[in-house]
């Protein structure tokens, strides 16, 4: 349309530019923002920070615990039993959490994690969540046909082995110690580290093979 | 209360209103005490923005859902069988 406002013409192809787009979850994040930091709760630079620390995580840092726990028994059973306190000794950072719990594949269990309430997960050691974590059909099918889910992730997992799902419905966050490859005996720490990957921390995968790197 | 691990609890089955951390899935479902974490804030409350206190104990429970569910339930979810 064409039209005239202020006194000059000109043609408006556009919208108007503003909020409209913005998903209704981001328009109350944004409103629950604006609220807070006037009434002075906290300040942009607070989230600001808060932001730059969430994406500063990646799994890179979950993948160091692995492989130094495969290489180190006491260090294993250190992380195994509080993981918060083996991160901190690898001079990582666990985050807010109050507590964060290692659990350990083997050759006859396997774990696997999820979230049904909403989207826990040791954001301090692995960085945000894959989307997929935070979808209703994961959080369902985790707990319902658990299996199946991990086939889909091309996970076909032994009869044998005893599968266990942790839904981390409260303060606990559950990090998989994944089972060591078989064929890595020698390798070192960087190289094993590098074989664990973000999904075989949530279960969903097993390491990759040392082949793959 | 305090529980043992090994010890066989049921989820209550009530109702809530207002936020809490008892999936629905679960309520009513009989399952056995794994471990204890430990005390943490009621997020009931604090989720309202109260203190949360006084804390309370978390237990990891075992439910069979077909294969095995390990989830973190609150002690005042939790009733003995």
């Amino acid at each position: 349309m064409s039209h005239d406002h202020d006194g000059h013409d000109h043609e408006h192809q556009h919208e108007p530019i503003g909020h409209d787009s913005e998903p209704p979850s981001a328009a109350r994040a944004r409103a629950l923002e604006e609220l807070l930091v006037e009434k002075g709760v906290i300040t942009r630079e607070d989230v600001r920070l808060g932001i730059d620390w969430l994406v500063s995580r990646s799994p890179a840092d979950g993948a160091r615990l692995v492989a130094r726990a495969w290489i180190d028994p006491a260090f294993k059973e250190r992380l195994l039993d509080d993981a918060r306190v083996a991160a901190l000794e690898v001079g990582l950072d666990p985050g807010p959490s109050p507590k964060v719990a290692a659990v350990e594949n083997t050759d006859d269990v396997h774990h696997m994690v999820v979230c049904t309430l909403c989207s826990c997960y040791p954001r301090g050691l692995l960085g945000p969540p894959p989307a997929w974590y935070k979808s209703l059909p994961y959080r369902s099918r985790a707990v319902s046909e658990p299996r199946a889910v991990l086939a889909e992730f091309g996970l076909e997992l032994d009869p044998e082995v005893e599968l266990r799902v942790l839904d981390s419905t409260a303060d606990v966050r559950y990090l998989v110690l994944p089972r060591r490859p078989d064929g890595t005996e020698g390798m070192t720490e960087d190289e094993l580290a590098a074989l664990v990957t973000r999904d075989s921390m949530i279960g969903v995968a097993q390491p990759l093979a040392p082949a793959a790197v | 209360m305090s529980l043992e691990v090994g010890q066989r609890v049921r989820v209550a089955a009530r109702e809530h209103p207002g936020h809490h951390r008892t999936p629905g899935y679960l309520k009513g479902r009989v399952g056995t005490v794994e471990r204890c974490h430990g005390s943490f804030t009621n997020p009931e409350t604090r989720a309202y923005g109260d203190s949360g206190l006084p804390e309370k104990a978390l237990y990891l429970v075992r439910f069979d859902n077909g294969v095995p569910v390990y989830a973190d339930i609150f002690e005042h979810w939790l009733e003995a069988e």
